[in-house]
Parts: C-alpha cells; sequence; structure tokens
C-alpha cells in the first residue's frame, strides 16, 4: 500500500510539473527560446490566487479564473516586450532576457510583499479516502483529475482546432505559416497565453497542497518542470506530460524510500542521464539545436 | 488584358550584397509570366520582396492597381496572391489534409471543405494519403501539396518558386501540364524557374535575369528561340 500511496503523491506533484513543462515546450517549440521566466509565472500566480482570496475575498473559483487570466497576460506583455523585440537575435540575447525577466519577476513580487513566505489555506475540503492505512487526499484526486482534464483538452486543442494547428503551423515554419495567411505574433502570443494560463492552474493545484508562497518559489518548481520538459523532449506535448509524471513519481519513490535530501540530486542525476544518452528525450525530434 | 501585377525599380540588399538590382516587370491578367535565370541571380529575393518577407529600398509593386510595397506577409494571401516557395516549404509534421487546412486558414470553414475536394479531384494521390504525415511523401506529392494548398483560396495570382526542384523528368511534365491547366482555368502565375526549357514552353512572356539584373525580356517563344538564351539556358 505504501508503493501505491508514494506513486499517487508522485503523480500528483509529477501532474503540476506537466502542466508547467507543457509551457516550457510550447514556448520553445514556436519560438525556440527556453524560457527561463515561466517558473515565475508559477510564483505570479501563487501570490495572484492568495491575493484574490485573502484580499479581494473572491470566492476560490472566481479566484481562480482571475489568476489565469492574470497569468496569461502577464504571459502575453513579456513577450511582447522582453522576446519579441529579440526575435532575430542570436539565441543567448533571448536566453539571458528570459534570466533577466525571471530575476525581475521575483524582485517586483519581493518588493510587494517582501521576501517572508505567505501562508495559503487550502480551499479543497481536507480529507480523503482510505486505502488500507494509508489515506488519499482529496487534494490528491483533484490535482490529478484536473490535470487530466487539462491535458486531454489541450491535446484537442493543439490537434483539432484551427488556432491548434495554427501553433503547429507556425513552429514548424512560420515563414511559410505566414504566407498560408496565419499571423504569427498573435499565435505566438497565444501560445505564450496558453502556456502561462496552464502555469496558473498549476500555481493554484500547488499552494493547496504546499501552502507556503515566497518570492522564490519558482525556480524550483520551474527548473524540476524543465527538466521533465527535456525527459519528454522539448517541443514535444505528450513528452512533457510524461516527462512531468515521471520527474514527480521518482521524486516521490526517492523521498518515500531513500531519503529526502537526495531527491533533488535524483533529479539532477536524471538530467544529466538523458542529456548523456538521449538529448532529444523520449519524444524528441532530431532537429533540435544548441541552445 | 489589365496589368495585374506591377513591380516598379525593385531594390533588395542582404546587408552590403545588392541582390535585386533595379528590376521592373509586369503581370497581366490570365498570363503565366516566367523569371529565368542561373543560380544566384535573385529569382527568389524577388518572390519574397513581393510577398513583404524582404523590403524593396526603392520603387513600388502594386497588384490589382493597389500598392503592396509594405505589406505585412501574412496578408497577402487575403489580397489573392499565393506563394509556392522554393523547396516547397510544406508542414512535413502536418498531414496532407492540415497542409491544405492550412493553405485555407483564412477562409470559411465550409469552403475549406470545398476546396479540399476540389484538390483531391485534381490529385487523387493526396486523398489516398490524406491522413499520411506530409513529410512522408515523395518529391512529386510533396510538390502537388504545395501547388494544391497554394489552390485552397483561389488566389488570383500564384507565384511559383522552382517547382520544378529535385523531381524526375516525368514528374516536371505533369506538374508543367497542371500549371498550364490551372492557368487556362483563370489563375494568373508567375513561375520562377532555372529550367528554362520547360518554363519557356509554357509561359506567354518570360524575363531573363543576370546577377539581379533583367537582361532580356520578350515573348515566350521568341526567347526560346534567341540566340543567348539558347547558349546561357537551353544548352545549346
Ligand atoms: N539570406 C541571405 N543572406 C545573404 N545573401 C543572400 C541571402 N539570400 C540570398 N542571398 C544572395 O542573394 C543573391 C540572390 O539569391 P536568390 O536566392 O534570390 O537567387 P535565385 O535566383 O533564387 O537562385 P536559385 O536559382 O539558386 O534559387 C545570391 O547571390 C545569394 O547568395
Ligand atoms: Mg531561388
Amino acid at each position: 500500500m505504501t508503493f501505491l500511496y508514494q506513486i499517487l503523491n508522485g503523480i500528483q506533484i509529477g501532474a503540476i510539473y506537466a502542466l508547467v513543462a507543457l509551457g516550457y515546450s510550447m514556448v520553445y517549440g514556436i519560438v525556440k527560446l527556453i524560457n527561463f521566466a515561466h517558473g515565475d509565472i508559477i510564483m505570479l500566480g501563487s501570490y495572484a490566487v492568495w491575493y484574490f482570496m485573502t484580499r479581494l475575498n473572491m470566492p476560490w473559483w472566481l479566484a481562480t479564473i482571475a489568476t489565469i487570466i492574470f497569468c496569461s497576460i502577464v504571459g502575453i506583455i513579456i513577450e511582447k516586450l522582453a522576446y519579441k523585440p529579440l526575435r532575430n537575435s542570436a539565441r543567448i540575447s533571448l536566453l539571458i532576457t528570459a534570466i533577466g525577466v525571471s530575476l525581475f519577476l521575483q524582485n517586483t513580487v519581493q518588493l510587494i510583499f517582501t521576501a517572508n513566505p505567505k501562508m495559503f489555506v487550502t480551499f479543497i475540503p481536507s480529507g480523503g479516502f482510505s486505502i488500507g492505512n494509508r489515506s488519499i487526499s482529496y487534494t490528491t484526486l483533484i490535482t490529478i483529475a484536473i490535470s487530466a482534464a487539462i491535458m486531454v483538452a489541450l491535446t484537442l486543442l493543439v490537434s483539432k482546432t484551427k488556432i491548434g494547428k495554427a501553433m503547429r503551423a507556425v513552429s514548424e515554419d512560420n515563414r511559410t505559416a505566414q504566407l498560408m495567411g496565419i499571423n504569427v505574433d498573435n499565435t505566438i502570443s497565444f501560445t505564450f497565453a496558453l502556456g502561462s494560463g496552464l502555469a496558473a492552474v498549476a500555481a493554484v493545484l500547488y499552494v493547496c497542497s504546499y501552502s507556503q508562497i515566497a518570492p522564490t518559489m519558482g525556480s524550483m518548481l520551474g527548473l524540476k518542470a524543465f527538466v521533465a520538459a527535456v525527459l519528454g523532449g522539448i517541443g514535444s506535448i505528450p513528452g512533457a506530460m510524461l516527462g512531468g509524471l515521471l520527474i514527480g513519481v521518482a521524486e516521490s519513490l526517492t523521498k518515500g524510500y531513500i531519503s529526502s535530501q537526495l531527491a533533488d540530486a535524483v533529479l539532477f542525476g536524471i538530467l544529466i542521464i538523458v542529456l548523456l544518452v538521449k538529448p532529444t528525450g523520449f519524444f524528441g525530434r532530431g532537429d533540435r539545436e544548441k541552445v | 488584358m489589365a496589368t495585374l501585377l506591377s513591380v516598379k525599380d525593385m531594390n533588395v540588399y542582404y546587408g552590403v550584397i545588392h541582390a535585386v538590382k533595379g528590376v521592373s516587370f509586369d503581370v497581366e491578367e490570365g498570363e503565366i509570366v516566367t523569371l529565368i535565370g542561373a543560380n544566384g541571380a535573385g529569382k527568389s529575393t524577388i518572390l519574397k520582396t513581393i510577398s513583404g518577407m524582404l523590403r524593396s529600398k526603392t520603387g513600388s509593386i502594386a497588384f490589382d492597381g493597389k500598392d503592396i510595397s509594405n505589406i505585412e506577409p501574412y496578408k497577402l494571401l487575403g489580397m489573392g496572391i499565393a506563394h509556392v516557395p522554393e523547396g516547397r516549404c510544406i508542414f512535413q509534421r502536418l498531414t496532407v489534409e492540415e497542409n491544405l487546412e492550412m493553405g485555407g486558414y483564412i477562409s470559411k470553414p465550409a469552403e475549406v471543405a470545398a476546396a479540399i475536394e476540389n484538390v483531391y479531384n485534381l490529385f487523387p494521390r493526396l486523398k489516398e494519403r490524406r491522413r499520411q504525415i506530409a513529410g512522408t511523401l515523395s518529391g512529386g506529392e510533396q510538390q502537388m501539396l504545395a501547388i494544391g494548398r497554394a489552390m485552397m483560396t483561389k488566389p488570383r495570382l500564384i507565384m511559383m518558386d522552382e517547382p520544378s526542384m529535385g523531381l524526375a523528368p516525368i514528374l516536371v511534365q505533369q506538374i508543367f501540364q497542371f500549371i498550364k491547366e490551372l492557368n487556362a482555368s483563370g489563375t494568373t502565375i508567375l513561375l520562377v524557374e532555372q529550367n528554362a526549357h520547360m518554363a519557356l514552353r509554357i509561359a506567354n512572356r518570360g524575363y531573363v535575369l543576370e546577377t539581379g539584373r533583367i537582361v532580356l525580356e520578350g515573348k515566350a517563344s521568341e526567347l526560346l528561340t534567341n540566340e543567348s538564351v539558347k547558349k546561357a539556358y537551353l544548352g545549346g
């Protein structure tokens, strides 16, 4: 039973990593940028939902919707102000800019809310189902269910809808996509909004489980999600989902059976092994360029 | 006949490289006009500049009387100009049908379905492979797809950049035959080719480019028998 319990916990945090990894992957697919500020969108989302609920007294569902909208808009603004002017510049300039944006977001939030962590009181009822002598919390189940539903919806969006096909066309060849009448700028904005919206959902689910909010919380979360995206093959949507889940489960099993302290070491060990053995990840294409 | 496309005094630079040097030409409605010239003559550059992907330093480009010198590339198709780029540039990772859907991106859904059927009627081979990933098509099939995709919105002008590139002679024949039929059904064609012989045989008029300059122009039939064209481009 303990094993099953660890796996479920792993899937729970893994589902959150997966939502974030999707943002890395979609943005990489379309603008070939590792958006290092993406992790900080989780941090912004966490502060946003906390602020909307505790300061503006919004009900949880309204606060969640507002958080998704807020993060999507921030994602669009970041792309327009920071990345778009550099679209034809060297890759390294973009990468450095992304790190700059990340630091800017962290410091702005720290300026407004101080570096002291805030406590978020979950709105998901406590309790859960018991399996044997363990109990599976509602939070775990809801996190897994919502993430699964979002991943199905996203897969349908990308494979079946007009905007989803346009996203794939632009990520493959944006010059030709323009000749089809596709507005590349709008498609890129949409991708950033979508990725940031997923990060917002991840943020809400995350603070419901872990309750602490701090300006630097996005770094480690973002990094793990990035490892997940690389593991799955960056640019690949199913890859990001699978990568997230695997990282979550690996982390949970390491914590459960080896040692909590080792969990991060194991994750980055996985990253190094993947980069050595199969740099394109599970679903990655061979055409990746160096970043 | 009315002038559909009018290019005046086009000058295009890549940094310090002066790739197109004062090029002017017209395409009349209903014509097939070909731009021929050796590698690096500036043919693709001219098409990319008409598409808005590159800018001319001087002069003007007009389509159907409207100035399009500063058009954004994504608005081109809406004006009625399709561009089949060099190397076909189909979306390799999309299916055949998704590629056609992208060709009809600016049309209404009902029109897209009808246009796809129309392309399938012209190229039954594409219909058989509609769910296939386009990158796995043969070169000839990819060219059919690229042309079919350009036809999705029934543009008034289709610009084609070396449709014969990399194709077996028999397929080249078929593609050129098809371009002729497409033209007969009312589409104006601007055809860029290294395969000067084939291009001149289906074209009404031609322009010969050398290192960014038009050095000769005239009726296609006359260019075919012109001694200097024969020497330089027709292998004799
Ligand atoms: N992106 C670029 N940067 C610098 N120079 C370029 C670029 N693209 C083309 N050129 C140069 O501009 C000139 C014209 O190129 P262009 O591609 O228009 O020729 P082309 O007539 O289409 O040749 P081909 O038949 O080989 O396709 C060439 O000298 C080429 O080297
Ligand atoms: Mg060319």
